[in-house]
């Protein structure tokens, strides 16, 4: 267990240590979300007066359950590009010969990604308090809020490693950004889902983006939510996207 | 005296192309090369047609805010595909020129009697190229999905004009950018900032409703805002010559400036070698 944890902590130091001597790859990243927010929460404050929308903390906390979801999810996500440029230029290669427990470099990506995740969710939450989010829940309901976005964090991270793994190139990284945004952007982003029209309405209640963002969204407002249903969810989820990235590390291995 | 003078060596005359001779070639090169890369081409074309079926949907109950210009929110969304569209055409421009850097290209083209202009100029044609591709493509997905052009027929040709225009200004920034570093990354890092010159504009609502006061304020400084009202007049309104010429006006200032800083990067480029 002991050599287990070393090779994850000295995986995951050596990446902090890449991304905090090149600010290039790691503020972009943190900066996109930070974005996403100041764009939707100011330039389309006014949707928050269309007819039927009837979100009682504000349009600012509603697009922050949106922010939360991309921060986490891609926070795991760049953490898969990581580990396609290690596989590319060979050092995954070597760690894989060096390693005896091999989930544990996933460990070490992994915490690397929560990493990420948590100091954009720190930048996005402080800089949305600033602005006038109002978080209506109580301490239970924050803790339950981010406690899901850690999970989302991590089960981006496996979906992007068992992509990376299999393709072991950097020119597979469109293929873990796109299907996470379509994810995202196929929820009921910047209206609630009796709003939404056409084609996304049908396809929203089937993405589990959409039980996300809307617990989220009731545990700001602290309106009590269907919080079990959505760990479900997210944990059936979580599963799927372990196997995903385990299978993946045994292609990589078989691949030498 | 004299019989030095004529006895002197004289230097053979150097032959220089003229530059409408080199331009086609060096625009071919670019066209076929951009024409050869549908790894950067597609995802350019397509990703703002997604963003596009997204927010006509997702963004829909606008329409019914007091003010808003039209109840088609495609119509609305339509403008800013172009928009988003240049941004990759800035990606794109920088990214071949910053390869052409690293490549040892720009080096040996210095051994040739190339003029600068030629250079640049040829550099473009691949992004005007793009540019129409896209344009016809945006306004053909447009119309099928039930936008609809309040400037008729005559109105399409404007479009498109003032289309290529902003690829060509967003490619000129490319350039500018590709001309000063020597790694394509480089030129992809700059991805995020130019979606907050695209995100900090009217893209998504008139100016008139958008309500955050500090918000309203950068979108009004922000030519992208003039760009997406440009296009947007042709599409809402019908002909409205101070959108179109403020448009036009901001293109075509932004090529100016991009050209500009592209050619005394060149030059920089040129003395280096």
């Amino acid at each position: 267990m002991r050599r287990y944890l070393s090779v994850a902590g000295g995986l995951s130091w050596r990446l902090l240590h890449t991304l905090v001597t090149n600010p290039l790859l790691f503020l972009p990243p943190m900066l996109m979300p930070i974005f996403f927010f100041t764009a939707f929460a100011g330039g389309l404050s006014a949707i928050g007066n269309a007819p039927g929308f009837d979100y009682a903390p504000g349009y600012t906390s509603f697009i922050f359950a949106f922010v939360l979801c991309q921060s986490a999810a891609f926070g795991g996500v760049f953490s898969g590009f990581s580990i396609a440029a290690d596989f590319q230029f060979g050092f995954g290669r070597r760690l894989l010969l060096a390693t005896p427990h091999r989930t544990a470099l996933i460990l070490g990506y992994g915490i690397v990604a929560m990493i990420r995740a948590f100091v954009t969710l720190t930048a996005v939450t402080l800089i949305a308090l600033a602005v006038g989010m109002n978080l209506e829940g109580g301490g239970l309901d924050i803790f339950g809020m981010y406690g899901l976005a850690a999970i989302i964090n991590v089960t981006g991270l496996l979906f992007a490693a068992g992509i990376a793994l299999r393709f072991r190139s950097l020119q597979a990284t469109p293929l873990m950004q796109v299907p996470v945004f379509l994810f995202l952007f196929l929820a009921p982003v910047y209206v609630p889902r009796q709003l939404l029209g056409g084609w996304v309405h049908a396809v929203a209640p089937f993405n589990p983006a959409t039980h996300v963002m809307e617990t989220v969204r009731d545990l700001i407002a602290g309106t009590g939510s269907e919080y079990l249903a959505t760990l479900g969810i997210v944990a059936a989820l979580l599963a799927a996207t372990f196997a995903f990235a385990i299978t993946g590390l045994r292609r990589a291995e078989a691949a030498g | 005296m004299e019989a030095a003078a004529v006895d002197a060596p004289i230097a053979p005359k150097r032959w220089r192309p003229s530059i409408w001779t080199q331009v086609p070639e060096l625009a071919r090169r670019s066209i076929m090369r951009t024409v050869r890369q549908p790894a950067a081409i597609i995802p350019a074309t397509v990703f703002p047609l997604i963003l596009l079926a997204i927010n006509s949907v997702g963004l829909k109950s606008a329409t019914s805010l007091p003010g808003f210009p039209t109840n088609s929110y495609v119509t609305f969304a339509l403008a800013f595909a172009f928009i988003q569209a240049g941004v990759f055409a800035v990606i794109g421009t920088g990214q071949n020129l910053a390869e052409d850097n690293q490549g040892g290209f720009f080096n040996r083209l210095q051994l040739t009697p190339v003029h600068p202009a030629a250079l640049v100029a040829g550099q473009l044609a691949g992004t005007l190229t793009v540019g129409l591709l896209q344009a016809v493509i945006y306004i053909s997905v447009g119309l099928l999905a039930g936008a609809h052009i309040e400037a008729g027929l005559g109105g399409v040709f404007v479009l498109v004009a003032l289309a290529i225009a902003i690829s060509l200004a967003f490619g000129s920034v490319g350039l500018a950018v590709g001309m000063r570093v020597d790694a394509p990354e480089k030129v992809q890092s700059m991805f995020p900032l130019l979606f907050v010159f695209l995100f900090l504009s009217s893209m998504s609502l008139p100016r008139n409703l958008i309500q955050t006061d500090w918000f309203r304020e950068i979108a009004t400084y922000n030519p992208v805002s003039y760009m997406v009202e440009g296009l947007r007049s042709l599409l809402i309104t019908g002909w409205d010559p101070e959108a179109l010429a403020l448009g036009f006006g901001c293109a075509l200032g932004i090529l100016a400036l991009g050209l500009t800083f592209a050619s005394l990067g060149l030059k920089e480029r040129m003395a280096r070698t």
